[in-house]
């Protein structure tokens, strides 16, 4: 009785389960997997079309009468890289029409005209003609001749079916003079926004834990920032530095806190003379880096904030028998109550901020030392259109997350279920 | 002591004073005022009187008449030193220094000479300074999109800090760009399909996750422990490591420039996080009453529907909300299967927009405040839904 009842179980849950976990293996699973085989691959943006025979119909006059009639079918081969092979063509005639004269490469059959071609080159043209008569002498119906469509089919090499592999996407994404380069932004981008949220997250958590008029209206207005779409305020962002006529650069300008306006977004360096040492600071990455910060610290606010609601209060009370200050209550108790939530907080974020793309995307583009490496995978991909080369570098990303993961795992995996 | 305190008291009091007369002054020269000097220092100084003066009364007199009786006086002061500005602007300095002023009611000589009260002043003032900041920092690009979309390129070319809007103008001049975007760039279709994608996204994720979570809440099967551990793992994995593959596949099977295309990634990606939270709910509800169901000759189907689902509705609404907002903001996925105007979203309508160079700033921040408006009345409406879902949803973002 039990073990029939634990099988249907199983069944059951299988069922439930199947719809679920096939779709996230087709769209997630498979492509991690997908983006190994083609990285090997020289693949193009262009070659992913799959090359296709394509005719187009005219139907001609050739006499004063319309017993006879030219079809021209002007055949080509849609791709300019890949041949195809054993092209077959077929198209219907109406009724008591015939060909006269048919090509020898085609049959006639049941109204039928069946064609093999062979194999057409890569770009491969030709203007195909047929003859067709009525077996009455009748008017041929031009429309109706014309009403039916050819029908082509062929067989081509899907490149990315094929089995020539290379390393060659590879050894340029590393052997590139910029990797390393590509490597640094990214974790400068990655550690300090993440830092800079969380430090932030604290501040604003902090402050809602407290009591004062206007809290929960202070509580929703600062998850604005995650909740609204990152196209509009990345580009709200980019219009409020724009040099030329940004809100902010006119009003530094206005009250004479700077000369000219700066180019926050556009500049890679800012050179900063402090007490005779030149400093160079990453102004587009920094000003991106405070997007992230400004957008993203809400979680991290979200997060701490549930955590300081749950510590006790008598913890507190304590604090005040024993006169404690506020600051000293904050460092003694608050902050070790949190530390467990923040290092969690703090892989979990890294982890995401090390894959942002939209925002770097729609601010910089990648350009004035932005670039990261999610970055670099559009650019490569698409701006490149070498899919090749942008699948060498997801695959660069895909391993540095399992090995940010392994490191979280075995680090906090066992607390985090505590929590 | 006492001295330290008050020396600590009027130097942070007035410090903010002074700030946020200064921020006055900043959004008051964005309303076209030619302010040139924020005069810090003067207002310090004025802040620093203000301060002695307000402990010094203390609670001799009674408060709301002392308030009033400073503030009016201080802002007399101000106009005096400063230069002309119109009634409105002298109107919002003297509820600054009312605000100001009734802030430190409690502050006299006696209560400076408490314990540890320098540091509790200053950690107020931190507070009331946190405020302000975070007030300020998150709601003013919120600000600017809003009054962009009412100004023209022209105007804001020539005095781009008078972000006023003008309203002798009529109806139709003020509201000028939301009828150029949805007339011409056509972006009531883009709300439709935002919303059809992102309610489709909604109830397809759904449909496949309330069995699957289910499933790893209630039932016993092989590779159990297994799956629930990998569903965070995939989660983790980004867009942008997807986006290769999945636009070669798409390409060749015809389904870019497709809702259908959207609908199944968008459902793929958040299907993770949807059976994570929900599962954890299920998990809550307690055994007996599925077993009740069972009795009563229910079967799994049976018990989904009629039990798990009314019990788990605050769950489901968050689940939703979450969802749609990942959907409704999603931008990858848009940009890199959508080239065909007619089956843009909204985000990818707007990324479309700016391709342009010549498209006037105002028609962009139109069109932000259309995509972003809706998603932050979902919000606020819903408020305490979405942020239990952000809360289970924060790994991602």
């Amino acid at each position: 009785m039990s073990t029939t009842l634990s099988k249907i179980e199983k069944k059951t849950a299988y069922t439930l389960l199947l719809p679920a976990v096939f779709l996230v293996f087709a769209i997630v699973l498979f492509p991690i997997f997908a983006n190994i085989w083609i990285s090997f691959k020289e693949v193009e943006l262009k070659d992913i079309r799959i090359p296709e025979p394509r005719a187009k119909k005219i139907v001609k006059t050739i006499s004063e009468n319309n017993f006879e009639l030219k079809i021209i079918y002007k055949l080509r081969n849609s791709s300019l890289i890949q041949d195809i092979s054993k092209v077959k063509f077929s198209d219907k005639l109406p009724k008591n029409v015939k060909p006269v004269n048919l090509d020898k490469r085609c049959e006639f059959k049941s109204q039928k005209i069946k064609c093999l071609f062979g194999t057409w080159k890569a770009g491969y043209r030709e203007n195909f003609e047929i003859f067709v008569k009525d077996i009455n002498n009748n008017n041929i119906n031009k429309k109706n001749l014309k009403s039916y469509k050819p029908d082509l089919s062929g067989e081509s090499d899907n490149i990315l079916l094929t089995t020539n592999f290379t390393l060659k996407n590879f050894k340029k994404v590393f052997f590139n003079n910029n990797f390393f380069e590509l490597l640094m932004t990214t974790f400068y981008f990655t550690f300090f926004g993440t830092l800079g949220a969380i430090l932030l997250g604290i501040f604003a958590a902090q402050l809602v834990n407290q009591k004062f008029y206007g809290r929960s209206f202070m509580r929703s207005i600062l998850l604005f920032p995650y909740v609204g779409p990152v196209v509009a305020l990345a580009y709200t962002w980019t219009l409020l530095l724009d040099p030329n006529s940004g809100t902010l650069n006119s009003l530094l300008v206005n009250f004479n806190i700077i000369d000219k306006p700066i180019n926050l977004l556009g500049q890679k360096y800012l050179i900063i003379n402090i007490l005779g040492f030149e400093l160079k600071l990453r102004l587009a990455l920094t000003t991106v880096i405070f997007f992230e910060i400004w957008r993203y610290f809400p979680l991290a606010f979200l997060f701490i904030l549930a955590r300081l609601q749950a510590i006790p209060k008598d913890l507190y009370e304590a604090a005040d028998v024993d006169g404690a200050g506020p600051f000293r209550k904050f460092f003694s108790i608050t902050l070790p109550q949190i530390t467990a939530i923040l290092s969690i907080l703090f892989m979990i974020r890294f982890i995401w901020n090390f894959n942002k793309f939209e925002d770097i995307f729609l601010l910089t583009g990648g350009a004035s030392g932005t670039l990261t490496l999610p970055i670099s995978v559009y650019q490569q991909g698409f701006a490149i259109s070498n899919i090749g080369m942008g699948s060498a570098v997801s695959i660069v990303i895909v391993l540095l997350l399992i090995t940010f993961m392994l490191i979280y795992f075995k680090l906090i995996g066992k607390k985090a279920n505590e929590i | 002591m006492k001295f330290k305190s008050l020396i600590i008291t009027l130097f942070v009091s007035s410090i903010f004073l002074s700030t946020i007369i200064c921020i006055w002054k900043i959004m008051a020269t964005l309303q076209g005022l030619s302010f040139t000097n924020l005069n810090f220092n003067l207002n310090m100084l004025l802040a620093l009187g203000l301060t002695i003066i307000c402990i010094l009364i203390g609670k001799k007199i009674n408060h709301i008449f002392k308030i009033l009786i400073l503030s009016l006086l201080f802002t007399i002061i101000y106009k005096l030193l400063n230069e002309s500005s119109p009634l409105w602007f002298t109107t919002g300095i003297f509820f600054l220094f009312l605000f100001f002023t009734n802030k430190l009611k409690k502050f006299d000589l006696k209560y400076l000479s408490q314990d540890f009260i320098s540091e509790k002043i200053i950690f107020d003032f931190l507070s009331l300074f946190a405020i302000v900041f975070f007030a300020l920092v998150i709601l003013f690009p919120f600000y600017i999109m809003f009054v962009t979309s009412f100004k023209t390129q022209t105007a804001l070319l020539i005095n781009p800090l008078d972000l006023s809007i003008d309203f002798s103008k009529n109806i139709f001049e003020i509201f000028k760009s939301y009828f150029v975007i949805f007339k011409t760039y056509d972006f009531g279709r883009y709300i439709l399909t935002s919303s059809y994608v992102s309610i489709g996204t909604v109830l397809i994720t759904l449909l496949f996750a309330i069995p699957a979570a289910y499933a790893v809440a209630r039932l016993n099967f092989f590779g159990k422990t297994f799956l629930s551990t990998s569903i965070l793992i995939i989660y983790m994995f980004p867009a942008i490591v997807l986006v290769i593959p999945l636009y070669t596949v798409f390409s060749q099977l015809g389904l870019r420039n497709s809702i259908e295309g959207l609908l199944i990634v968008y459902t793929a990606t958040t299907l993770p996080v949807a059976i994570y939270m929900l599962q954890g709910y299920f998990k809550s509800i307690p055994k007996e009453i599925e077993e009740a169901g069972l009795i009563d000759g229910q079967n799994w189907f049976g018990i989904i529907i009629k039990i798990i689902i009314p019990l788990s509705l605050p769950a489901i609404a968050s689940v939703s909300l979450y969802v749609f907002m990942i959907a409704w903001n999603e931008f990858l996925f848009s940009l890199m299967f959508l080239d065909n105007p007619k089956t843009f979203t909204l985000s990818r309508a707007i990324n479309h927009l700016t391709g342009d160079a010549e498209t006037p700033r105002q028609y962009l921040m139109a069109g932000s405040v259309v995509v972003t408006l809706p998603i932050l009345l979902i919000f606020v409406y819903f408020e305490k839904y979405l942020v239990s879902g952000l809360t289970a949803g924060s790994v991602k973002g």
